[in-house]
């Protein structure tokens, strides 16, 4: 675990966010020290130790596969940055996935 | 220099639940684009999946039918990336604790032998949305997103692109069977991920492989198969090198090609899903959905063989129905002292006829099991002749009912009192001296001329064998 | 009745006796805010007719015999709750011209006890800070001192409760984010045990941290909204089934005599403002006055809170925004003409500084060999500081610490990030536990700036927690 080697630019292209390099710079620092911090934990000896995600313990939190009519459709479609007839719009993607 | 080929496949297979994986909205194909859509499956801000048990339940018995192992704890991880079909901008998957693991199906080996393909393990996620595209840009309709998708990670046992479609189609007969989905290649029920790799023949360490992603069609996957353990033994046999990539099937140029400037190697930085709380499934559950998970093909069509005496292509033909098998065997033990295999031919030669002309399926026709067991029955005693069942399986297909009560109500019982016939045969005789005469000059066929006439005489309920044996007596002593 | 001294209970009250209608008391309202949030900042939109509509129907419901207790209460709503119809910016310019298809399941409950839905409040964006300067439209000020801010990030929430301009308001705690502005601003901030209020409709920080609190002016007011906004939920699986409290009678006859008080040694360390460090001291020696036996106890995984926080908070927003897209939603760059600038440029655009910050932060600590270093071992560390309150709450009913090391600092004072992030060291540790925590008025600084001092309770004894800090309350009174 090493705050070294941080490569911002790398990291924002994961997460699809263009960096200017004056932000990329200044994250750079920002962000080394805060991961400097964050080396205390390898002090401790968590070997056994189960995560805590919510700390209740409920299991198994079911749906019955019954449908529920949508509704208000036209409100989705309404928040659509773009759109062409019921569609979202984008630019055309060249190369299927 | 001979190489062998290895196949791997991962199957993604949409599950036949009313509703998607973790919100209410209606699955259903055909539909308006973005109408079956909620602040869920839309990746609204605020959202919050909720599991669907039925689809859960699916993919417990599928991987009941598929031999696999069924854990007591499943979780669900958040499987990262960006794509617009993607209503997340993450997919909701399983990486660490999947419902089933190991398992395994047997296919059929040209040679006769069976060979058995293992499964690594199942899990469960949902469907992404479907882009479409056009001449200068593309749309995005989320009715399918959030699909239940069982995804079958299958072990790199296959040999040959026939291996493959064997094992494509054992899994489709399975699940089927099973219930869980239709499997329809042509609506993208059931995709694949094919990955390819060639080695020298006796060299242990695998090749380097090749994803060929989301392919539908069993033809499609056969060619794309060959084509691409051929590109790379020839690559490899003119010093060239496999690189590890994603590459594209394109059926009219009938090749392989290089996905170019695609980002082919994802981190999906895969954490456990913070919305949904863990699976755990007790003894009792999965005893419960043990037992609705029905007899396999295989068993079934063995069964049917030593229960039923059929043959083993009546059995291969009834049994690949499930509603066609449950049909048949209740209509063939409700038949009984009827021997199966007459139940089986009147079921494969009229039966299936009219289902197929009819165009609809064994269930929503008007006959019953009972019905058919109790026509063959009153055949089979004699009740009634042949010809006079085979008229009456029709009007019971169409519209339903017993055939005794028909049968009685409008007198089609056989007649077989000999001296009535008798009596017939001497009026037929009587009133066609020129048939008799043509008889006596050696047209022995004239005898069948006869017993048509008795036929027709009794309304064709005459019991034939009987009506044709006082012909031929009765012409002899003339 | 000046509209500042209205309380739930005495406003529910008062229209129960006819005194007021809740269109009178809506008006009011709006007549306050339209005065004071020049000032204050503290609201970003207001549908004035919408909220006067509802509380007309809110009359009727009473003309007709309807009794719920909230029926025709104003409720302040932080900027990140849906509520059909409106916009939900979350203090950020990616969700400009958003509007709401649907109610957030704490807005359905509201709206089905009655309550007004009356305005939307500033936040730090997405819920990321401990001051609202991260809020991409305005810095909201703090009522006592309007140099100085009211914390974050339910910054909003709390400036219009303490300002004046707000009878109550609804906000959001993932590591403090109810209960230090509750301190900073004098008002009561009440955290829930994890999984009692549904997040269903809440855009989400971090899944396994966030929850839904009532920010008001006193205990009773608390419990109130509490009593609406508790239960399982069906759209939230993370919900707890634990059967809903009866927060009346837990408040009855509330008394701090002969409870068992907790004070973790970790808690009180130099660093903590002196004057801070004095108010708290006074507020022990009340409880122990009242009856209360105070105990030492140690939380000794304590240090490690802020660590574990600033990795499993990020790690999970990383994904919960990615959503932010410019796909179906939201702002879109107009310099996009594939797919790929489409994302990264709107992105880009629309995100504030320490939103992407924590992004890069959550999607570096996740990235392929860096998971068990980072987010696995956080989430162990995790059950490690869970297991020390459970240990301690063996020996105390519980716990009573200062809510954050200092009062409202000045607005532009903390430029460096990690500055800004320990003012959450005392408040982090409940919330990555699960547990209920509350910030209650403990007293002012000499320049009148507000303390706050923090109860956190075992897991699920949120009515417990409540009647003690209503004793608490008592003592102060």
């Amino acid at each position: 675990m090493s705050s070294e080697g941080f490569d911002v630019q790398y990291v924002a292209r994961l997460a699809h966010l263009e960096l200017g390099d004056d932000e990329a710079r200044r994250f750079s620092g920002q962000l080394g020290d805060i991961l400097k911090y964050m080396e205390k934990l390898r002090q401790l000896d968590v070997e056994g130790v189960e995560p805590t995600m919510h700390g209740h313990g409920r299991t198994n939190a079911f749906r019955e596969d019954e449908p529920v009519q949508s509704v208000d459709q036209d409100l989705f479609l309404a928040n659509a940055p773009e759109r062409t007839g019921d569609e979202y719009r984008l630019p055309k993607i060249v190369e299927d996935a | 220099m001979k190489y062998t080929a290895t196949i791997g496949l991962e199957t993604h297979v949409q599950l036949k639940t009313r509703t998607k994986m973790f919100c209410s909205c209606l699955l259903r194909t055909g539909d308006e684009p973005n109408t079956n859509v909620c602040p869920v499956c839309m990746g609204y801000p605020g959202a919050l999946p909720v599991m669907n048990r039925q689809a859960v339940k699916f993919t417990v018995m599928a991987g009941i039918a598929l031999g696999c192992d069924i854990p007591r704890h499943s979780a669900f991880d958040r499987k990262n990336y960006f794509y617009p079909d993607m209503a997340k901008d993450y997919q909701i998957s399983q990486n660490g604790a999947p419902l089933c693991i190991g398992g395994g199906v047997e296919i059929a080996l040209p040679d006769g032998s069976a060979k058995f393909i293992r499964i690594n393990h199942i899990h469960l996620e949902e469907d992404a949305a479907k882009i479409n595209h056009y001449a200068r840009h593309s749309g995005i309709d989320f009715n399918r997103g959030g699909t239940p998708l069982m995804e079958i990670v299958g072990e790199p046992d296959l040999s040959s692109a026939d291996e493959t479609i064997a094992y494509l189609e054992a899994l489709k007969e399975l699940l089927v069977y099973v219930g869980v989905s239709d499997c329809n290649l042509e609506e993208g029920n059931m995709r694949s991920d094919v990955n390819i790799s060639v080695r020298p023949e006796g060299q242990s360490a695998l090749g380097t492989k090749v994803e060929i992603k989301n392919m539908n069609t069993f033809k499609g996957i056969h060619a794309a198969i060959e084509y691409e353990v051929a590109r790379q033994i020839d690559l490899l046999t003119h010093g060239g090198a496999v690189i590890q990539e994603t590459r594209r099937w394109d059926g009219e140029l009938g090749e392989t090609q290089s996905m170019r400037g695609k980002e082919n190697a994802h981190d999906y930085r895969y954490f456990p899903e913070p919305d949904l709380v863990p699976v755990e499934l007790d003894e009792e559950t999965i005893a419960r959905w043990r037992a609705e998970v029905p007899e396999l093909p295989r068993a079934r069509r063995a069964r049917m063989m030593s229960e039923y005496g059929l043959p083993e292509y009546d059995a291969g033909v009834i049994a690949a129905d499930k509603a066609c098998a449950d049909f048949f065997e209740k209509a063939a033990r409700a038949a009984a002292p009827v021997p199966g295999k007459t139940v089986s031919n009147w079921f494969m030669t009229e039966v299936l006829r009219l289902v197929g002309e009819g165009g609809g399926d064994i269930s929503s026709c008007a006959l019953t099991p009972e019905a058919l067991a109790e026509l063959l029955r009153l055949l089979d005693a004699g009740t009634i002749n042949g010809p006079t069942a085979k008229e009456l399986l029709p009007e019971l297909f169409e519209k339903g009912g017993m055939p005794k009560a028909i049968v009685d109500a409008r007198g089609l019982g056989q007649v077989s009192d000999a001296s009535a016939l008798q009596a017939l045969v001497d009026a037929a005789i009587a009133a066609n001296p020129k048939s008799v005469a043509d008889f006596k000059a050696g047209k022995k066929a004239a005898a069948g001329f006869f017993v048509g006439q008795v036929m027709k005489a009794s309304k064709g309920k005459a019991d034939p064998k009987l009506v044709g044996r006082l012909v031929a007596e009765t012409l002899s002593n003339l | 009745m000046e509209f500042k001294d209205w309380t739930v209970a005495s406003a529910a009250e008062a229209m129960r006796n006819g005194e007021i209608s809740s269109v009178e008391l809506v008006k009011a309202l709006i007549a306050e805010k339209n005065a004071r949030d020049g000032d204050i900042q503290a609201y970003l939109t207001f549908d004035e007719d919408g909220a006067i509509a509802a509380a007309s129907e809110a009359d009727s419901r009473r003309a007709a015999g309807d009794t719920s207790p909230l029926l025709g209460i104003p409720v302040a709503v932080k900027d990140l709750i849906n509520v059909r119809g409106q916009p939900c910016t979350c203090a950020s310019k990616i969700l400009e011209g958003y509007v709401s298809p649907y109610d957030a399941t704490v807005i359905a409950r509201l709206k089905a006890a009655g309550a007004v839905c009356a305005g939307r409040v500033n936040m730090d964006e997405f819920a990321m800070g401990s001051s609202t300067e991260n809020s991409a439209f305005k810095t909201t000020r703090n009522p006592h001192d309007l140099s100085r801010v009211p914390g974050g990030s339910s910054g909003g929430s709390a400036a219009a409760v303490a300002g004046g301009e707000a009878v109550c308001a609804l906000g959001t705690d993932t590591g403090g984010s109810i209960r230090q502005p509750a301190s900073f601003c004098g008002i009561v901030g009440f955290k829930p045990t994890y999984g009692r209020v549904s997040r269903y409709g809440v855009t989400a920080f971090a899944s396994s941290l966030d929850q839904v609190g009532p920010m008001t002016k006193t205990v009773e007011d608390s419990a109130m909204l509490a009593q609406a906004l508790f239960g399982a939920d069906p759209h939230d699986g993370t919900t707890a089934l634990n059967p809903v409290p009866d927060f009346a009678s837990a408040l009855r006859g509330a008394s701090l005599k002969g409870l068992r008080i907790g004070l973790p040694r970790e808690y009180f360390v130099p660093g903590t403002a002196p004057e801070v460090t004095e108010i708290v001291k006074a507020a022990i020696a009340k409880c122990a006055d009242a009856g209360a036996e105070i105990v030492d106890v140690s939380l000794p995984h304590t240090e490690y809170a802020m660590a574990v926080y600033y990795i499993v908070a990020p790690a999970e927003a990383s994904a919960n925004l990615a959503r932010f897209d410019g796909v179906r939603y939201g702002h879109r760059s107009e310099k996009s003409d594939d797919v790929m600038s489409l994302y990264c440029r709107s992105r880009a655009e629309g995100f504030g500084q320490e939103v992407k910050r924590r992004i890069i932060l959550g999607t570096y600590v996740l990235s392929s060999g860096y998971y068990d270093a980072y987010y696995g071992r956080a989430q162990r560390v995790r059950t490690l500081i869970r297991r020390d309150f459970d240990e301690a709450f063996g020996k105390v009913d519980f716990l009573l610490t200062p809510v954050a090391p200092t009062p409202a600092f000045k607005v532009g004072e903390l430029q460096d990030p990690l500055s800004m992030y320990l003012n959450d060291l005392f408040t982090i540790p409940a919330s990555l536990a699960g547990l209920p925590a509350i910030s209650v008025p403990a007293g002012a600084t000499a320049a009148g700036l507000p303390v706050g001092v923090q109860f956190i309770a075992p897991s699920f004894a949120d009515a417990p927690l409540l009647a003690c800090a209503r004793a608490f309350e008592d003592t102060m009174a």
